[in-house]
């Protein structure tokens, strides 16, 4: 490859100190990943253009969300900050979905961007084994295939076997304002323009992505008491098992307002100047996060669409309107803007804008993030088609913790499916890759029952601890909280309830549900309407406190409200994970294969599953299907053995 | 080549099928493989301990609810030395389709799952227990069988089968979308669980899966191997030739011509061969309105026959005209989803009558009675027909006509090639009946589930797994479809 001895030459100096793992970018998934790397112990040197910027929230200032949280959840249980940052900087929790069930409950949380940013550099900076330095990367040393380091702006060279790159939407970055378009990684901060490059010559598949970003207002040109208030939930939620409402800061309230056909009408007027109409812009945006142009002309029999009005801080006048995204011209932002109730008199502080941006096709990584191509370069974040913090973060702790591992020279860690959100994302971004930024939904994990926020840990911790991810003293508050919901739970399956007694009555008051024949707790709390607090009065106080117990009754509760369609899934697991040891040869010819229909030979062709599990998620697959597949694979296996 | 020391297979599920060729034979096999092939065995064979490998024990079979079914030998095969490398377990029965269905159904409700097409031969392979040459034949067998089952599905369960499991696939979609959608986007307006929208498209669901499955189940289609369908003329006897076949009195036999409005369907074991006869409406143009609908019916039923009885009256030559016109226009216009045509066999009825008699069908003396005779033979020339001549009243001619549709319904037992028989087909057939009682099971617990305010969530696993069921006949739907489905339909997004 000649790019690798393309090197640049003039003054080079070698940083004296050799690295396990490098991580470029100090962003979410660069920070997991500093973190998670010098966590299993690896000497870990984080490289960043500002340190900053460590940290930062660059487009909403919010954390969580539905099947977002979940993640957040998980990394929290693996030990890693995004959780514990949240508590230390949000200003606004919410349980999403609170009536719906808990394999669906979701925490969000507004967060002020400074204190979320001084929480990130606060753990990046008490994190042992992790150094920092300020400054650009330009290029890769490669030797054989394998990354051997990188070289900064000035020359300096950093020497490391492993390098996690999480440049985010700097690669290429490109920003649209109505028809300006100029080069930048987001507004503000100058794009990685060299390592772009040096990027696009490695033998990856490269694609271009568009997000974008609303018009920032400032909070004192509004009038909050025309729109309807959103206060924050109380009892307060936290984002992280190891934190408590405590922590929190200060907490303020969100407002709610609505676009209005005047509002509309603006925006088609302005339509002509879109980047986004008029073809300036390539990449392809989020279909769950259009911008307001898009929601106006794909969906033109709306009259209003809602729009969050979310503080960017508790010191910050400035106000963050989500759900307005956009890149039409400055003066059409100002009209439309200014045609939305609240905002009549609303000075923009930031104009709004689209960023167009380079990402690398997820399905050249193996499942640890490293890239096939070049041994110890690993990927996490956007630049693998995501978008969102939390999936950048997820991704960065799995990356960092591989890069670790292979250094160490251990097997890398790949959680499944049915293990873990972070595995549904890896999956879905290997297997099918991505052609928008690619966003978390509870929808995408078929076993999504299980993958809940409340039990992250009991999915996680015990491997994040056997990895060296987790502390002991993580690990012993776990197991503490583990023994307090089995003893819970053995308690309400073992405790009978007879009716017209006087614990009947209790829980018939308690539930609104009568107790009429003699049954044991477990199966009282099976029916819809039952809620676990309802059957309190049934577990005595340990000395564990009221706090713990309550949400020890509270898991037991969801797992004994599960337990039916957890164990259907079971065999459904059992078999995926069958047919994931059966391998479905690179040279496989689906041409020849008699008996699939055309729509799924080509589908089968593009995709090139490499497992039958993952044929099986192939759209249009049926069993009959797989068996052909199933014995065309072992037929070439035999025929090489011959 | 290797052998694998751990069975490797697509699915650990014990599963089971009929496992002798169709029809009339002294003994039937109903073949276990899987983990649990010996226990099921065992429980079906009413024992407490493990049968003795590799002997046969005479058992009475029963039911795990304790019904006997039959009685015979049981062999039990541990694996890996078996025909699949798994546990295989044989109960070998008397040969009657119909007890080896009940032994089958017995054998699923002690926990079995019926076979995929090939699926014993596919265990078997990939087990290490065939070589390459036989692992081509697997591939082509799992194809042919596959090919051969939605054939049999599409006749069984009536009309472009696929056609209408992917609408029904598509209202779930529509349906799942909406349930979806209200998890995933909280905080946009999208209709909640509850919504009349929701509830009515899912009471929709349930009616269009159960009236397929309330269908294929009143058709019988299950049991039989074939369905056998009379044509004719209107009075020419075809009620009294099925009643003669069926040996009792189905049909309404009148002499006014048009009786049988509608089809009459029975079900009947001709030589132990399951058969579903149909007779029809008398065939010709009318304007009773009734009739007419009786008329369209019949022919929708010889379209879908796996073999026809063309009824014609040697009283009345003008009614073996009417078969030579119908067979015209009928075999000019075979819809397209049927590779075969179905086979033919011409029946001429009232050998009693006296006119028969003096039109020279007992005697060759008469020119007008050879002239009809050389009709038929022609008629069943050019369309490779067999013709015979019953008297439906008095029972002449009777049982070679039974002979004769057992010899054509066994020769063309459907063998599209070697080891493919019709319990394939059956299995089929059983398999999607299967799916589509699941998917049924499946929404309606999602609507017990919003009556009784289960979580969303839990609505929503039902539904998935009605899904799934549907997925395993016409193709899987994948959470990214779902996802696509939901933005094209919402507004989505902050």
């Amino acid at each position: 490859m000649a790019w690798m001895n393309d090197l640049p030459t003039t003054n080079p100096l070698r940083h004296p100190d050799q690295f396990d793992v490098i991580v470029i970018g100090g962003g979410h998934a660069g920070c997991e990943a500093a973190l998670a790397a010098a966590r299993l112990g690896a000497s870990t040197l984080l490289l960043t253009q500002s340190i900053d910027t460590i940290g930062q929230m660059s487009c909403n200032p919010a954390i969580g969300g539905i099947g977002k949280s979940h993640l957040v959840r998980e990394i929290d249980a693996l030990g890693g900050m995004m959780g514990r940052a949240t508590d230390q900087a949000g200003i606004q929790f919410r349980v999403l979905n609170a009536r719906k069930g808990p394999a669906v409950r979701a925490t969000r949380a507004q967060a002020d961007r400074v204190l979320y940013r001084n929480a990130a550099r606060g753990f990046i900076e008490a994190q042992p084994n992790l150094q920092v330095f300020q400054q650009s990367v330009v290029d890769l040393e490669v030797k054989n295939e394998s990354v051997t380091g990188v070289v900064t702006q000035m020359g300096l060279v950093f020497s490391a076997p492993a390098v996690v790159l999480t440049t985010g939407t700097f690669l290429g970055g490109k920003i649209h304002i109505g028809l300006e378009k100029h080069q930048g990684g987001r507004a503000g901060d100058a794009p990685s323009n060299a390592l772009a490059d040096r990027l696009r010559a490695l033998p990856l598949n490269v694609g271009r992505l568009k997000t974008g970003t609303p018009p920032r207002i400032d909070a004192r040109s509004v009038d909050f008491s025309v729109m309807q208030e959103q206060p924050g939930d109380e009892p307060r939620p936290t984002m992280s098992k190891f934190s408590n409402a405590d922590d929190h800061p200060t907490q303020v309230p969100c407002h709610i307002t609505y676009t209005n056909k005047n509002t509309h009408q603006h925006i088609s007027d302005g339509l002509d100047r879109s980047p986004l109409y008029s073809g300036k812009i390539e990449g392809t945006g989020p279909r769950y996060c259009p911008s307001i142009e898009d929601k106006v002309v794909r969906f033109a029999d709306r009259d209003e669409h809602q729009i969050f009005v979310e503080p960017e801080g508790l010191t910050a006048n400035e106000l963050y309107p989500n759900g307005i995204s956009t890149s039409l011209p400055f003066d059409v932002q100002m009209k439309f803007v200014r045609s939305i109730k609240g905002f009549e008199k609303a000075h923009i502080t930031r104009p709004g804008y689209a960023i167009e941006y380079d990402y690398f096709d997820p399905q050249d990584l193996h499942y640890s993030l490293e890239t096939k191509v070049i041994g110890g370069l690993f990927f996490a974040g956007q630049i693998n088609g995501t978008t969102g913090y939390e999936e950048a973060a997820a991704q960065g702790l799995l990356a960092g913790t591989n890069a670790a591992l292979k250094v160490d020279g251990q097997s890398v860690w790949c959680p499944r499916r049915d293990e873990a959100y972070i595995g549904v994302l890896v999956d879905d971004l290997i297997n099918l890759g991505t052609n928008e930024p690619y966003r978390m939904f509870t929808s995408r994990a078929e076993y999504r029952l299980r993958l809940r926020e409340d039990n992250a840990d009991l999915r996680l911790t015990p491997q994040g601890f056997k990895l060296g991810l987790v502390t002991s003293q993580q690990h012993e508050q776990f197991l503490q909280e583990r023994a307090a919901v089995d003893e819970t739970t053995r308690l309400l399956e073992s405790t009978r309830v007879n009716p017209d007694t006087e614990q009947a009555k209790t829980l018939e008051a308690a539930s609104g549900e009568r107790v009429s024949k003699s049954q044991t707790a477990a199966e009282f709390l099976k029916r819809p309407k039952v809620s676990a607090r309802a059957l309190s009065s049934l577990v005595p106080p340990s000395d564990l406190g009221a706090d713990l117990d309550s949400r020890a009754l509270e898991q037991a509760g969801i797992e004994i409200k599960y337990a039916g369609y957890i164990k259907r899934q079971d065999d459904e697991i059992a078999r995926v994970k069958r047919h994931e040891s059966i391998r479905l040869p690179e040279r496989i010819d689906y041409a020849s294969i008699e008996g699939l229909s055309n729509e799924l030979r080509e589908k089968l062709e593009d995709t090139r599953p490499a497992s039958l599990a993952r044929a099986a998620r192939v759209p249009g697959i049926t069993p009959a299907a797989l068996s052909l597949l199933m014995v065309h694979a072992k037929k070439l296996g035999d025929q090489h053995q011959a | 080549m290797s052998s694998p020391t751990t069975p490797q297979s697509l699915d650990t599920d014990t599963i089971v099928a009929i496992a002798s060729a169709p029809g009339r034979g002294g003994v039937g096999v109903v073949r276990l493989s899987g983990p649990s092939a010996l226990h099921i065995a065992r429980t079906l064979c009413g024992k407490t301990e493990p049968l003795e490998s590799r002997a046969a024990v005479f058992c009475s079979f029963r039911t795990p609810a304790g019904e006997a079914l039959d009685s015979g030998l049981c062999l039990c095969f541990p694996g890996p030395a078996s025909f699949t490398g798994e546990d295989v377990a044989e109960l070998q029965g008397h040969g009657s389709p119909v007890v080896l269905d009940r032994i089958v159904q017995a054998a699923i409700a002690a926990g079995a799952r019926i076979a995929r097409p090939g699926e014993f031969s596919e265990r078997a392979y990939l087990n290490g227990k065939m070589d390459l040459v036989q692992a081509e034949a697997v591939a082509d067998l799992i194809n042919a069988a596959s090919a051969e089952s939605a054939q049999a599905a599409v006749r069984s369960l009536q009309g472009d089968f696929s056609a209408l499991m992917n609408q029904l696939s598509a209202d779930l979609v529509a349906l799942r979308v909406q349930v979806e959608a209200a998890i995933d986007f909280p905080d946009e307006d999208i209709e909640l669980l509850s919504a009349p929208g929701v509830t009515s498209a899912l009471a929709d669901l349930i009616t269009a899966v159960g009236r397929i499955v309330e269908r294929t189940r009143s058709g019988v289609r299950l049991t039989e191997g074939a369905r056998v369908v009379l044509v004719g003329a209107p009075n020419v006897g075809k009620s009294s030739v099925l009643n003669s076949l069926c040996g009792e009195d189905r049909a309404i036999v009148t002499p006014v011509a048009g009786t049988t409005r509608d089809l009459v369907r029975e079900q009947v074991l001709l030589e132990g061969i399951p058969v579903e006869l149909v007779d029809t409406a008398g065939m010709r143009e009318t304007s009773d309105l009734i009739e007419a609908e009786g008329v369209r019916r019949a022919q929708t039923a010889a379209q879908d026959a796996d073999l026809i009885v063309a009824v014609h009256d040697l009283s009345a030559p003008e009614t073996l005209e009417f078969l030579s016109q119908w067979l015209l226009s009928e075999r000019s216009v075979q819809p397209a989803q049927f590779a075969a045509t179905p086979a033919l066999v011409i029946v001429a009825n009232k050998l009693d009558c006296q006119d028969a008699s003096a039109a020279g069908y007992s005697s060759e003396s008469s020119s007008h009675g050879i002239a009809s005779s050389k009709a038929m033979d022609k008629l069943a020339l050019t369309y490779s027909s067999s013709t015979l001549r019953v008297s439906a009243k008095t029972g002449e001619g009777m049982q070679q006509l039974t002979e004769h549709l057992v010899g054509l319904l066994n020769g063309s037992s459907m063998a599209a090639g070697e080891g493919i028989s019709g319990t394939d087909v059956f299995s089929a057939r059983s398999r999607h009946l299967h799916a589509l009682k699941e998917c049924l099971a499946g929404l309606m617990e999602a609507q017990a589930g919003i009556q009784s305010q289960l979580g969303a969530e839990l609505v929503a696993e039902h539904l998935r797994h009605a899904q799934a069921e549907l997925g395993s006949v016409c193709g899987e739907v994948t959470t990214d479809e779902l996802l696509g489905e939901i933005f094209g339909s919402f507004c989505i997004g902050k």
